[in-house]
């Protein structure tokens, strides 16, 4: 679980303001025939891309059953054709993590994202995986599925009606038509790395940050420093007083 | 017993469920997108035909419909009682907010997402004003009870479920000036309890008038 | 005495309900063992609870030999481990047991040699609160991990979120300048170490390691290994987040534990924080499937303990709702088992169809298609609109009738059906009793037991209807049990369109600030899943001292074993299905 929001994909970043305007320039004014036919393919391959965006059915709660009443006659999820909610992460595209997502769960969750294929989305459905929730001052929820594995879309709701989430896989569906893959780090060298799966101690921790959590766990000095405290009312009264 | 026949009459259910909306189809010839008599068919009393083809039709959303909620405020009229339109935002301009910071929404709700700065004079009073209002709506239940329990109508819960986003850290709490929406909004949503609230303020000031 | 002596008189039934009659009947047997008894309970002596208790259970006259439920409250100097009681044959309030024990290690006797069903009760307890219970066969924490640091429901137990004893936070108004929890905490996460903690050199405990694989394989002389399969906890067909470790002999299964806990969401935690009010669109995310049956339970629950009833037209539109939630969540059940059966989607989507329905009605009243939050103290939250009763009496006259017969006709004669579930999974009377199951699966059992007519509560005394007993006890009977309560349901709602007046639909004004005077419940309803109880402790404050919710899906699980042992690992599936858990309240 890092401290910091983690990056989607690594799409490269212009370092400068002069590089973006290069390339901007290079992309729109200097197209060579070859960038018309990598577009052409681009368009080819995200229509058929957007257009069997295959979910594997994570439903974890509430949200889950909203889930299947998107699959069901009412809405009708494959006129989308994402229909084949797949039980393998392995012939799936995207995951709908519909639900709490707790603490127990994290490892497996990160286990599954870490076993799909690229290229791989998440749609966070509902306010508890989104950030937790209404659930979210509890001991044994994370405070959002994005604390453990990037997030494409978010859907709000609680829970997003299947219209709302309808909506968010469109948003998923521009999001794909936005690629090309002249940029997607899955065509990239060097296999992607996966994710370390949080472990489950006292309290779940990131084995990445495991050295920090035991220099700061002991120092409770430092770890009040870097915390905000709000003063409770009582505290505020008692001041102003 | 002869094997099979529980196969035959399992067919013969989900071929007569079929055949229902062809049937349909044929019944109202030419007027298959026909948004009432879509209404109708996908309704208690219809057979067969039941998708919602959404994003072009959309589901009836009901008045009482909730998903996050919304702050009322009274637009700016003109000389003919219709609304100014701000040109900076595009909305309708503010002419009062409804709100008066009392804190009831804030307190009722059940996993405290609504976060409540009131306003104060400069000689530092409070005043019956919001400075600042913030909905996190990833904490938000969509329960209603701070609609339910607004003494001064002034929050309302919203129709729009449209709100999917690639980002939640920044657009997803809303502050003042994405909660805040015209009473005119309010009434085209909820048009039963804007007349209601309306006859009840009605009520009251000829009350208070009867009274002086 | 003879067993079967005729039926006690009116009186006679009551008296054997009564705490202290009872009391002095214990009393009489074991000096010793009362500390105190009044209209409330009895509070029994900690050494002496399993005798108590057996000689509760197994004497004839009195034969209480249902566990309702079993939990604890913290008290600054004690805690006190709770029970409920009852006889069903008898029915009535339960009896409620208590035993105190110290905040320093407290250890009481297990109770799982008299009543099965409490075996994951306790265990929730010690997970919750620490509470070891001597002589519990397999005494570890259930829904959250081995190697958790703290009991959560203790009082003096902090979140790492945690910001106030109870709500209104005083940091929302007024100041309320919007700050993220994360923020809030050192480890800008909902994370706390202890300080000792040591993450680089952190071995995990076994069970958080993969388990997949032969690990617990006995192998004998014979060359026969047993096998340990993991289902779960992403699984399509285990209903939600249920995991569980099926030992296998072949494809034999020797043994079924269920490992909960993926979806707990602090319900008790939180419900403690929160005011009597807040709770309510909570208990709509217990068993997300039957919101508004939730809302009916708890707020039954609470009114018992306000004092308070709600006006006719409200009771009529409770019940109307309550049972509309029955129908749809029977039908949605039957149709998830048909889809462990392998028939995929096909009998699923005819019930979801109508499902739909219904909860567009929902949708139109109370404004959410599952999260209700209809339910107030005192009545409900607004009327019904323009033509929903008529719509409701479409439905009830016509279109359920006609979508049952059809349901009968493809599901319950299908021959492969009766092939796959005849004698399977079978929970004999007496042990569905003793595993404290509820609902349908008690009642396949052969057990007339249902609350709406043993302990009636809102307005279920004045409708004709019938209670539906399987007669083996298996998967069948469970699937045929549910189908016949859906026609039950359609009679009741028939009774109440025909009856509901108009008028009032809430008592007092609406107000935020409930006022529940001081005392102890424990209030119930008999949900779709079975008997789901709310038992509270009000300290007279405006939020619940102590808030626990007896989850019937949880419970039932416990018998999960008893059922599967023997079958084949198919079968277990679909055993699973006919027990129809909800994650949500299982787990809570």
């Amino acid at each position: 679980m890092s401290e910091e929001k983690p990056q989607a994909q690594p799409v490269p970043v212009a370092s400068s303001e002069e590089e973006w305007i290069d390339e901007q320039v290079r992309r729109t004014v200097l197209v060579t025939p070859m960038d018309r036919v990598v577009d052409l393919v681009d368009k080819i391959y995200n229509w058929g891309r957007r257009n069997s965006v295959w979910p594997m059915g994570f439903g974890l709660a509430c949200c889950a059953i909203e889930m299947i009443c998107t699959s069901a006659s009412r809405f009708d999820i494959s006129r989308f054709g994402m229909e084949l909610f797949r039980a393998s992460p392995r012939q799936a595209d995207l995951m709908i993590v519909a639900g709490t997502v707790t603490k127990k769960m994290a490892p497996s969750i990160v286990r599954l994202y870490n076993q799909m294929a690229e290229p791989k989305y998440v749609l966070a459905m509902g306010a508890c995986a989104s950030a937790g929730g209404p659930f979210k001052e509890g001991y044994s929820v994370v405070s959002g599925v994005d604390k453990l594995i990037p997030v494409d879309v978010y859907v709000p709701g609680c829970p997003p009606t299947p219209s709302a989430l309808l909506y968010g896989l469109m948003q998923l569906q521009k999001k794909i038509d936005g690629q090309t893959i002249r940029d997607v780090s899955w065509y990239r060298k060097g296999a992607s790395e996966g994710i370390p799966e949080p472990v489950l101690g006292p309290d779940v921790f990131d084995p990445r940050r495991a050295e920090e959590i035991t220099a700061l766990a002991g120092d409770p000095g430092k770890l009040e420093a870097r915390a905000i405290n709000i003063k409770s009312k009582a505290e505020s009264k008692a001041e102003k007083k | 017993m002869a094997y099979g026949l529980g196969l035959v009459k399992g067919l013969k259910y989900t071929f007569t469920r079929a055949m229902k909306t062809v049937a349909g189809d044929f019944k109202h010839l030419g007027r298959r997108y026909d948004e009432t008599l879509l209404r109708e068919r996908q309704s208690v009393r219809g057979t067969g035909i039941f998708t919602v083809q959404y994003p072009e039709e959309k589901p009836a959303i009901p008045e009482n419909f909730r998903f996050v909620p919304f702050l009322v405020y009274e637009p700016k009229l003109d000389a003919n009682g219709k609304p100014v339109i701000d040109a900076q935002t595009g909305k309708e301009a503010i002419n009062l907010e409804r709100c008066t910071a009392c804190g009831i929404c804030s307190k009722v709700c059940p996993p405290q997402c609504i976060w409540i700065v009131r306003a104060t004079t400069p000689e530092g009073k409070p005043k019956p004003k919001p400075a600042e209002f913030y909905i996190d709506i990833d904490v938000c239940m969509n329960c209603g009870f701070c609609a339910e329990f607004c003494p001064f109508d002034a929050i309302k819960m919203d129709h729009d479920y449209e709100l999917a986003n690639y980002e939640r850290h920044i657009s997803h709490i809303f502050d003042l000036k994405t909660l805040m929406k015209p009473a005119t909004y309010h009434a085209r949503i909820h048009p039963l309890d804007f007349k209601r609230e309306e006859d009840d303020r009605k009520a009251k000031e000829a009350a208070k008038a009867a009274k002086k | 005495m003879a067993v079967n002596a005729p039926v006690a008189p009116a009186e006679l039934k009551s008296n054997l309900n009564d705490p202290l009659v009872i009391a002095e009947k214990i009393k009489a047997q074991y000096p010793t063992a009362v500390e105190a008894a009044n209209a409330q309970g009895i509070v029994v002596q900690g050494e002496q609870l399993l005798e108590v208790a057996r000689y509760l259970h197994d004497t004839p006259e009195l034969g209480f030999d249902y566990l309702h439920n079993v939990t604890s409250v913290d008290y600054p100097d004690r805690l006190e481990v709770v029970y409920h009681v009852s006889n069903l044959a008898r029915g009535g309030t339960p009896l409620t047991l208590k035993v105190n024990a110290a905040r320093q290690d407290p250890a009481v006797p297990s109770l799982v040699p008299v009543y099965r069903g409490a075996n994951f009760q306790e265990r929730e307890v010690y997970d919750m609160m620490g509470v070891r219970f001597l002589g519990h066969p397999n005494l570890r924490r259930i829904l959250l991990w081995d190697g958790f640091e703290g009991f959560p429901l203790r009082k003096d137990y902090k979140e790492p979120y945690y910001e106030d004893e109870r709500k209104p936070f005083g940091t929302r108004w007024d100041q309320g300048h919007h700050v993220i929890a994360e923020d809030r905490n050192p480890w800008h996460d909902n994370v706390k170490y202890p300080a000792s903690f040591d993450a680089v050199g952190y071995k995990p405990q076994r069970d958080t390691v993969r388990t997949v694989g032969a690990e617990d394989a006995v192998a004998t002389k014979l060359r026969t290994d047993k096998l340990v399969l993991n289902i779960g906890p992403q699984h399509p067909s285990t209903h939600g987040v249920l995991r569980l470790k099926v030992t296998l002999d072949g494809e034999t299964v020797v043994a079924a534990e269920p490992v909960l806990g993926y979806l707990h969401r602090n319900h008790e935690k939180i419900g403690e924080r929160n005011t009597y009010l807040q709770n309510i669109p909570f208990t709509d995310r217990l068993d997300y499937i039957t919101s508004m049956a939730n809302n009916l339970a708890y707020v039954v629950g609470v009114e018992k303990l306000m004092g308070i009833k709600a006006p006719e037209r409200a009771e009529y539109l409770r019940v109307i709702m309550a049972e509309l939630t029955r129908w749809i969540s029977h039908i949605a059940a039957i149709g998830f088992i048909y889809n462990d059966l392998g028939a995929f989607y096909t009998p699923l989507l005819y019930g979801l169809e109508e499902r739909e329905l219904v909860l567009d009605l929902f949708e139109a009243a109370s404004g959410s298609r599952m999260m209700c939050n209809y339910m107030r103290f005192g009545g409900v939250a607004r009327d019904v609109p323009e033509g929903f009763l008529d719509k409701v009496q479409y439905l009830v006259t016509e279109r359920f009738p006609r979508r049952m017969d059809e349901l009968e006709a493809y599901m319950v004669g299908n021959e492969l059906f009766t092939a796959r579930a005849r004698n399977i999974g079978i929970l004999p009377r007496d042990l569905a009793i003793n595993y404290s199951a509820a609902g349908p699966v008690l009642r396949a059992s052969g057990v007339k037991y249902d609350l709406r007519r043993a302990d009636p509560y809102s307005i279920y005394d004045r409708f004709e209807f019938d209670v539906p007993v399987g007669t083996v006890g298996d998967m069948h009977d469970r699937f045929t049990v549910r189908i016949a309560e859906m026609r039950e349901s359609v009679k009741i709602l028939k009774q109440a369109l025909a009856q509901i007046p108009a008028g009032e639909i809430m008592t007092g004004k609406k107000n935020y600030q409930i006022r529940v005077p001081k005392g102890e419940v424990y209030g119930r309803a008999e949900n779709p899943k079975g008997e789901l109880g709310f038992f509270m402790v009000s300290d007279g404050t405006p939020n619940p001292y102590r808030y626990h919710v007896r989850a019937p899906a949880f419970i039932n699980l416990t018998a999960l074993n008893e059922m599967v042992v023997g079958h084949k690992i198919a079968d277990l599936i679909v055993i699973l299905g006919s027990l129809d858990v909800v994650m949500g309240e299982v787990d809570r």
